[in-house]
């Protein structure tokens, strides 16, 4: 079968809110940009994003860029890099302002300027009071973004390739990338993408855990893509629980909840974070509230006929409040529970949300990677952006409002550099034919005929085994057989077989490839924590519960060849102001 | 519990069937979706599109005993036995539950769905009241599912010609935007016997919005703004 062959300038793998703010900017250059994604870009799961992007606007509360700072490295737990956190947080405002140009309705303020509610881990003056600085669109501001950012896109005539699913990247053998196989979901045909500059942006990988608020198409698919390309995973250790998942189903509810003065209780009905983080209580960090729900839940204190979840309280606020700044939120609750928070506190328990670790990239959005002596050198015409990426700016624990604030920074950011690359490179390289031959045998595994395993049985034991011996608290006994059992499911893989071998939207074929993708995700998350012997943001070793910066204030990175874990410094200077040494992080 | 659900593979199938399938003992408080996805560990050629589970990516619009929702937000229990699953009417069909929305997301481009302005952008946010940013509620939280434009007789004869309420939803979803500065060709480019006045107000739309909007209010509105303009 011959492969359909096409030419771009840039090729974006992923349509949410990263990778369309970075076609906006690369279409808006004039360069022939293609954008790849599995869904209609709207259906992208920045759309479930709710609570609001932070940028220190001061609309409501005294702010400036350098708090923002502050409170975000504080809250990555010192393992966050300072000069690209200094970056996002300088540029978060002009950025945010741009949204507002761009259409997104942001809820407003009696002055008509953009309205701002605390999220957790906010601070004005480098710790002091609460903060206001997540720019809100009621409780939906991740749907408000992504249809404005699509619909800019649509404006700037972007061209996108709607349900097509990225197999793999093609590198030549001196580590320059050359675009990417994509398969076509609606005929099931594979196509090489040809282009001078590839940005990943294909999110998050909740879908390793059970009960996760992630979209059911949050698969790891760039992480995947690039461990394969044997470049390595930074960071991956870094899981974020969410503290207000749905108890039991664990679909979100937004932190703006609290932000709003919605407040926990548990089974004695006590407000117990304020044993925990006696100044931020209710809005500490998300690593700190979720291990005190799972805390006091372990300890006997839970809500309910099994005591397993506490209650997330809201009736205090008034129908107005709820109507208007949670209406998302109250939909959900009926919806899923039959509750209507305006009367009736709602039952929670964390759930994993988010990914910290990702694609090691720096600030300009570049992938890099150790080649010889040199710790970060980077991966010629590769680039990724969002929840894929790790610049880092979340180190080991995101502060909510970061993530949309980080996709919009790093998109354009990328995009920026993609230009200026293509700019000094202006002629394409020849095709690598071995490497296009080696992606499509991969994705012709899928055509082998046989009896075996199902797609659904291994990864249905896989969230098990990363809920089990991967969660929010972690021991090396635990860590070490999770090692081993995920290593028994990477070993079963070979034996997982389809059945459907149509070429029409053949969902069996693409749920396949993802389970690829899922398998190498859970196996570096669990080999990477199993290393890291501290506890730092969301990482919590129940048999090391110190930070450890003299031995561990290091990125990790993890090699898929031989299951490798290397490390490299973080970068503590800031580019223009003094950095902020490692403290004792209390809340 | 029972469900139908129709089939067609176009490599395999002449014409579309239904096709049987149980499920026994099954929760009734489960969602639609996650009964599905259970049928398809055991059928795996079941073909639907899915992503959220919560109702907010619009992926999941197929019509169900009779009525289009999403089924990630519908409650077995809401639904009588046997459950009887359709692809969205009105549109090609590409396999089992899924359809061609391509028709669909053309008449939502026709609209042109973003902010136009001639004005220089201030260097921080243009002023916006709460009650000017008011008027934009019930019409920005559009997820294009589809259920309202699938569900609509007008639409089904003229998806070509008639924009559609879930397009006429986000045309007046710019029309009400204070920010906006194209009021006039919005409005002279709606102004057609096909695009927007082949709403009769059957208002099926308005029945099956799984966001609760109310598109027929908004071609209302519009309808009101052309008068206005031509007075």
């Amino acid at each position: 079968m011959s492969l359909i062959r096409r030419k771009f300038d840039a090729l974006i793998i992923g349509a949410g809110g990263g990778g369309l703010r970075a076609a906006l900017q690369l279409s808006r250059a004039d360069a022939n940009v293609a954008v790849v994604s599995k869904v209609f870009p709207t259906r992208s799961h920045t759309v479930a994003a709710q609570g609001g992007v932070n940028a220190a606007l001061a609309n409501v509360l005294p702010d400036n860029w350098h708090w923002h700072m502050f409170d975000t490295v504080k809250g990555s737990d010192y393992l966050g890099d300072q000069d690209a956190i200094e970056y996002m947080c300088r540029v978060a405002p002009k950025l945010v302002y741009e949204l507002e140009h761009y259409g997104v309705p942001f809820s407003r303020l009696d002055n008509g300027k953009i309205y701002q509610r605390a999220f957790g881990g906010q601070s004005q003056n480098f710790g002091e009071k609460q903060a206001a600085r997540t720019c809100a669109a009621a409780d939906r501001t991740g749907h408000a973004m992504l249809h404005a950012l699509y619909q800019q896109n649509i404006r700037a005539k972007t061209h996108f390739f709607d349900e097509y699913f990225a197999t793999d990247i093609i590198k030549n053998e001196d580590g320059v990338v050359l675009g990417a196989i994509i398969v076509s979901i609606q005929t099931g045909e594979a196509m090489l993408i040809e282009a001078r500059t590839t940005l990943l942006a294909t999110g998050g990988a909740g879908q390793i855990y059970r009960t996760n608020s992630n979209a059911l198409i949050n698969t790891g698919d760039g992480l995947g893509m690039v461990l394969r390309a044997d470049i390595p995973l930074q960071d991956m250790e870094f899981v974020q629980f969410h503290p207000t998942g749905i108890a039991g189903i664990g679909m979100l509810i937004t932190e703006g909840c609290r932000g709003e003065g919605g407040y926990l209780v548990n089974g004695d009905g006590e407000r117990f974070m304020e044993r925990y983080a006696p100044n931020a209580k209710d809005l500490a960090s998300r690593d700190v509230v979720s291990r005190s729900i799972f805390l006091e839940v372990k300890e006997g204190r839970g809500c309910g006929p099994e005591k397993d979840y506490v209650l997330l309280k809201l009736d205090h606020l008034g129908a107005d409040t709820i109507m208007k700044r949670l209406p998302g939120i109250r939909q959900s609750c009926i919806t899923f529970l039959g509750i209507d928070p305006i009367k009736e506190p709602i039952p929670v328990y964390p759930t994993c949300h988010y990914f910290m670790g990702g694609i090691p990239t720096n600030r300009k959005g570049e992938v890099v990677m150790p080649v010889k002596d040199t710790p970060e050198e980077t991966v010629p015409g590769l680039y990724a952006a969002g929840e894929c990426a790790c610049v880092s700016v979340h180190g080991a624990n995101r502060l909510g409002g970061n993530s949309l604030l980080d996709i919009i920074v790093f998109g354009r950011a990328a995009a920026n550099e993609m230009i200026s690359y293509m700019k000094e490179n202006q002629y394409r390289l020849p095709m690598d034919e071995k490497a296009v031959e080696k992606a499509m045998d991969r994705l012709h595994r899928w055509d082998r005929k046989g009896k075996g395993e199902t797609v659904d049985g291994l990864k249905d034991d896989l969230k098990k085994v990363m809920e089990d011996y991967c969660g929010v608290y972690r021991t090396q006994e635990l860590l070490d057989q999770g090692v081993i059992e995920m290593k028994k499911i990477r070993e079963r893989l070979p034996n997982v077989y389809i059945e459907d071998f149509s070429r029409t939207f053949n969902t069996a074929r693409i749920e396949a490839l993802e389970l690829e993708n899922l398998v190498d995700v859970a196996m570096c998350t669990v080999v990477a924590a199993a290393a890291r012997q501290e506890s730092r943001g969301a990482h919590s070793r129940v048999d090391y519960p110190d930070r450890d910066d003299q031995k561990w204030m290091k990125h990790s990175l993890y090699f898929k060849k031989d299951d490798r874990m290397d490390y490299k410094p973080v970068r503590t200077k800031p580019l223009t102001v003094e950095s902020f040494p490692p403290k004792e992080r209390v809340y | 519990m029972k469900f139908n659900i129709f089939r067609f593979n176009p490599e395999t199938d002449t014409k579309p069937y239904i096709q049987s399938y149980e499920l026994p003992g099954v929760n009734p408080e489960m969602m639609l979706l996650d009964a599905i996805l259970t049928l398809k560990k055991k059928d795996p050629t079941l073909g639907f599109r899915k992503s959220c589970r919560e109702g907010v990516c619009g992926s999941d619009g197929m019509n169900v005993n009779g009525v289009n929702r999403l089924a990630c937000v519908t409650r077995l229990s809401e639904l009588s036995d046997p459950i009887e699953l359709r692809p969205l009417p009105g549109l090609p069909v590409i396999r089992d539950l899924i359809i061609d929305m391509e028709q669909f997301y053309k008449q939502y481009r026709a609209v042109k769905p973003y902010l136009i302005g001639s004005e220089p952008e201030p260097e921080v946010e243009r002023l916006q009241t709460p009650k000017q940013r008011e008027l934009l509620d019930g019409l920005y939280e559009c997820i294009l599912c589809g259920c309202c434009s699938t569900a609509c007789p007008s639409f089904w004869w003229n998806p070509d010609k008639f924009l559609g309420p879930a397009a006429l939803l986000q045309a007046s979803r710019f029309i009400e935007d204070s920010r906006d500065e194209a009021t006039v060709e919005r409005l002279e480019q709606l102004d057609d016997a096909y695009k927007l006045y082949r709403c009769h107000t059957i208002m099926n739309c308005v029945q099956v919005c799984p966001k609760e909007l109310n598109p027929t209010k908004a071609i209302g509105r519009i309808k009101e703004r052309m008068v206005q303009k031509k007075l």
